[in-house]
């Protein structure tokens, strides 16, 4: 007890200006957060931007979103300057008389009134809340909607189109949405091992591809381009490698790439070896290139692997080098994949990436 | 024969033989041995669970980091959070409500004093199981040692199929064991707070203390009770043939997230109830008024107790629940929003009009007001359900709980050891170096937690052992990384001050902080028996009355 001594009263001071620099980083998150999204409606400096929406959900979203920050803001701001001024006001001064203060044990009115107005603030919230879960939950597909549906595996996505008679991997391609006359992408979401989520934060919140509970989602990209994401529900070893890119086209493109994915596989007879060493070991087993024997269903659909960016569900850029790599032994671009390593020599090797160089 | 109080250096009962003074210590009964057991056990697993965490951060300071392997990446993230909330904060959290209540309440120990030991034997034996894995898990190729299915250990991962070997089963059965531990403290709890207060302590002249940790316990029991059900259904599933969480043959993955979030959303509370308790006490005494409306800071820890029961799947929202199901869990983890708002500013009121000493044991409970005002922030953000749809399982949830469980329950932890300290071990702990502590955890904290929250703004998910460049995250996840270094060299500098302060600090004598609860009527350290006589109370502050008897609290209350 006693007299408050010189070391505390310098801490007192130091103690303002932490409490400063709190203020600083807590405006920062808050307000940072909406700078970047203004900044990011052209030119994202993050792809992965939840600020940056590019489809209805994501919008509606954001709109909620700023409405929320707004309020817990404002509360934030005034709760914290009570508190700053109780500790600098009602602090014990150095010509402390030694008696105790006024000794208050509570008051009703004061606690009515920090009970009702946080219930209506809350009533507010959920109101806010409530119209933005049945904007995303409760649309139903219009006639002109694309069907999806996105399986996910360990470690990588499989993207069916049932209506378009399409099956490919890892790299979804939708049309373009205008937001005149939208045509969204309608996506049910399956899964046949563990648990895994689809999360496109530009495009929509994330929804989570559960085994035996199939789930819907919908999303109607409004600007072409390609949007990133990854898989958000902890899958097992490789699940910080399960990247999810999603290609938004024109109309025209789309309808192009839907035509080349239709098409069985091109045949060449100058990569037979090649051919012959895929369809003659175990990569039939896994692996479907249409038109061909190699049907398996285990890993993804390369009857088109070459019109893909990247392997691996995006952990490698799509090149002979690294598509040489993997085959030879995959724990060296994706430690625990589940696909094994062949075990081929380096002549095999070779023959094998030129075959499947030619499925474009 | 048994000597119940601690110690000292120098004293007659430290001569004795280090064997018999061992034994006492395995055989004790005595709440005050059992308190510091089990706080001391917590403190060494806190030091374990925080070299995991420093080893997370380190792979994740940048990009492609290859310090150590996805395998090992994966049981560093499930040990850290299994290890710090089972066998870090609920086992001192457990400690502390056994040393003090019987005290608190003028009563000569727990209910059930075997009871007692054998909860804590129970916690103290599933943490060692949950790190036996490290050694004994190994079954088919691969399988591994350490379980790495994370803290939640989602079905069907757990399943056979997806987890071979014995790991995951040693993560079931440490927390089977030390569920059955918390059980029983929760029991005991409830029996000597409802039946062995002083003469003239009803219920509503007991200190907040042992209100808290009455509607703690009680959580305790509902919520531990589903997980344990869980537990055994996985392992029903995993050996016996079952297929509750079997999807492969029509069981259901959600189901085990019910039950695990029915336990895991009232877990949370169990957690920072405690907490709660911890700045209730601390923070009269330094602000020198009572607690600002006591029967109201009663009524919204019975409501939160109540409400938490309500809310668990907002954890789910991402699962495809209808949008009734979402709409509920909104309401729901809204409206328990307003009692802990409540006790924010009753806390308020407390310090207003007061005489504020800066005292290690406020400093850290000020800076919980201002972190935990942050985290009920940030969790409001999160009930508004589609926000949560991006915020879900990404690092804005991670930088969430952090900051309740770290800004939150650990400073008033840390505020918790410095003021009860003295009285456990009859010695000052130096205020200089506690200053020291609480400067480097804030600055650590802040650095590491504060930026934390932008990764998950920016799409970054949990639980990955490595990122992409060029998303925005590299940034901030160097900053994260640092603060951590500021956070270990506060603990290090708070458990040398631990140390020091035993052997050498200033006599506390029974009253350092003038204070005005029943354990400061007595000696440091307490003797045996607790009381010389049993007290009998007229007021919530027994010692002010004696303090200042022409003015005594029960013309007030």
């Amino acid at each position: 007890m006693g007299a408050i001594s010189r070391t505390e009263g310098i801490k007192l001071r130091s103690r303002g200006s932490i409490s400063g620099r709190l203020l600083g980083s807590r405006i920062f998150v808050c307000f940072g957060g909406a700078a970047l999204a203004f900044a990011d409606q052209t030119q994202p400096s993050s792809p992965t931007n939840i600020f940056a929406p590019a489809s209805t959900p994501a919008k509606s979203i954001f709109g909620l979103s700023l409405f929320v920050l707004a309020v817990t803001g404002a509360i934030f701001l005034v709760v914290f300057a009570l508190l700053l001024y109780s500790i600098v006001r009602f602090r014990k001064k150095r010509n402390d008389d030694g008696r105790e203060p006024p000794q208050v044990y509570g008051s009703n009115q004061v606690e009515m009134a920090w009970t009702i107005i946080p219930i209506l603030i809350v009533v507010a919230l959920f109101m806010a809340t409530a119209r933005v879960i049945a904007l995303v939950q409760k649309t139903s597909p219009p006639g002109n909607a694309i069907a999806v549906t996105a399986i996910g595996h360990q470690f990588w996505w499989e993207y069916r189109y049932p209506q378009l008679g399409v099956v490919t991997a890892n790299e979804l391609h939708l049309p373009v949405s205008d937001p005149v006359h939208p045509t969204p992408t309608f996506i049910t979401l399956l899964s046949t091992d563990t648990d895994h989520s689809f999360w496109v934060p530009r495009l929509g919140g994330k929804t989570d591809l559960i085994p035996n509970h199939p789930n819907t989602m919908w999303i109607d990209p409004q600007e072409t381009g390609v949007y990133l994401g990854q898989c958000a529900q902890y899958c097992g070893i490789q699940h910080a490698k399960m990247l999810l890119r999603v290609y938004v086209q024109s109309k025209d493109d789309f309808d192009l790439w839907i035509r080349q994915q239709r098409q069985p596989a091109f045949v060449n007879d100058a990569i037979a070896q090649g051919q012959r060493i895929f369809e003659t070991t175990a990569c039939i087993n896994c692996h479907t290139v249409s038109g061909t024997v190699a049907n398996g269903r285990f890993g993804p659909d390369l009857t088109h692997l070459m019109s893909r960016d990247t392997i691996a569900a995006g952990a490698a850029r799509n090149t002979p080098e690294n598509l040489r790599l993997w085959i030879r032994n995959p724990n060296t671009i994706k430690p625990g994949s589940l696909m094994p390593a062949m075990q081929l020599d380096e002549r095999e090797l070779d023959a094998l990436t030129a075959y499947l160089e030619t499925l474009r | 024969m048994s000597t119940d109080a601690i110690a000292l250096p120098g004293t007659e009962l430290a001569s004795q033989p280090f064997v018999a003074r061992l034994h006492d210590w395995v055989t004790t009964v005595d709440h005050k041995r059992l308190g510091i057991l089990y706080i001391t056990f917590s403190l060494l697993f806190l030091l374990i669970a925080g070299v995991e965490a420093m080893l997370i951060r380190i792979q994740l300071i940048r990009p492609h980091n290859d310090f150590v392997s996805p395998q090992v990446f994966n049981r560093l993230f499930t040990m850290h959070g299994t290890t710090m909330i089972f066998f870090v904060i609920m086992p001192v959290m457990f400690g502390f409500a056994n040393y003090l209540i019987p005290l608190m309440i003028g009563a000569r120990d727990m209910a059930f004093p075997r009871l007692n030991a054998f909860s804590f034997w129970m916690t103290a034996f599933g943490g060692l199981l949950l790190y036996f894995s490290l050694a004994g898990a190994n079954g088919l190729y691969g399988a591994g040692n350490a379980p790495d299915v994370g803290w939640f250990a989602y079905a069907p991962l757990t399943s056979q199929t997806f987890s071979i070997g014995h790991s995951t089963d040693f993560w079931i059965l440490a927390l089977l064991v030390s569920g059955f531990g918390s059980i029983g403290t929760a029991v005991n709890i409830i029996a000597t707070v409802l039946c062995m207060r002083c003469p003239g302590m009803t219920l509503a002249k007991m200190p907040l203390f042992a209100w808290l940790n009455l509607v703690m316990a009680g959580l305790v029991i509902l919520a531990v009770s589903p997980l344990t059900a869980a537990q055994i259904m996985l392992l029903v599933d995993r050996y016996l043939g079952g297929h509750f969480f079997d999807t492969q043959a029509g069981g259901s993955a959600v189901i085990w997230m019910h039950f695990f979030w029915v336990f895991g959303h009232p877990e949370v509370y169990v957690l920072v109830i405690p907490a709660f308790a911890f700045a209730s006490e601390i923070i009269p005494v330094f602000s020198r008024k009572p607690i600002f409306g006591y029967s109201v800071m009663v009524a919204a820890t019975i409501a939160i107790g109540f409400i938490s029961m309500s809310v668990w799947a907002h954890h789910m929202f991402t699962v495809g629940m209808s949008s009734a199901a979402n709409n509920f869990f909104v309401i729901s983890t809204m409206a328990i929003a307003v009692p802990t708002g409540i006790k924010i500013f009753n806390w308020l009121a407390t310090m207003w009009g007061g005489k504020i000493e800066f005292k290690t044991p406020m400093l850290f409970c000020i800076a919980f007001l201002f972190q935990f005002l942050i985290a009920g922030l940030t969790g409001i953000m999160q009930g508004a359900a589609p926000f949560d749809w991006h915020l879900g399982n990404s690092y804005f949830v991670v930088a969430h709980f952090h900051y309740v469980i770290v800004g939150g329950i650990l400073f008033t932890l840390f505020g918790a050891f410095y003021y009860w300290f003295p009285k456990m071990s009859g010695k000052m702990c130096s205020e200089a170096l506690g200053k020291l502590h609480f400067w480097l955890f804030i600055i650590g904290f802040h650095l590491t937690f504060d930026f934390m929250h932008i990764p998950g703004l920016l799409g970054m998910p949990r639980r990955i052992y490595t990122y992409e460049p060029g998303r925005g995250w590299d940034t901030w996840n160097f900053i994260v990384t640092i603060g951590v270094f500021f956070q270990a060299a506060g603990i290090l500098v708070f458990l040398g001050n631990l140390i020091w302060s035993y052997f050498r600090g200033k006599a506390a004598g029974s009253d350092p902080w003038d204070a005005w609860t029943l354990e400061w009527s007595t000696n440091s350290p307490p003797p045996a028996y607790n009381f010389a006589s049993r007290p009998v109370v007229k007021s919530r502050r027994p010692l002010w009355d004696f303090k200042h008897p022409a003015d005594p609290d029960w013309n007030y209350e």
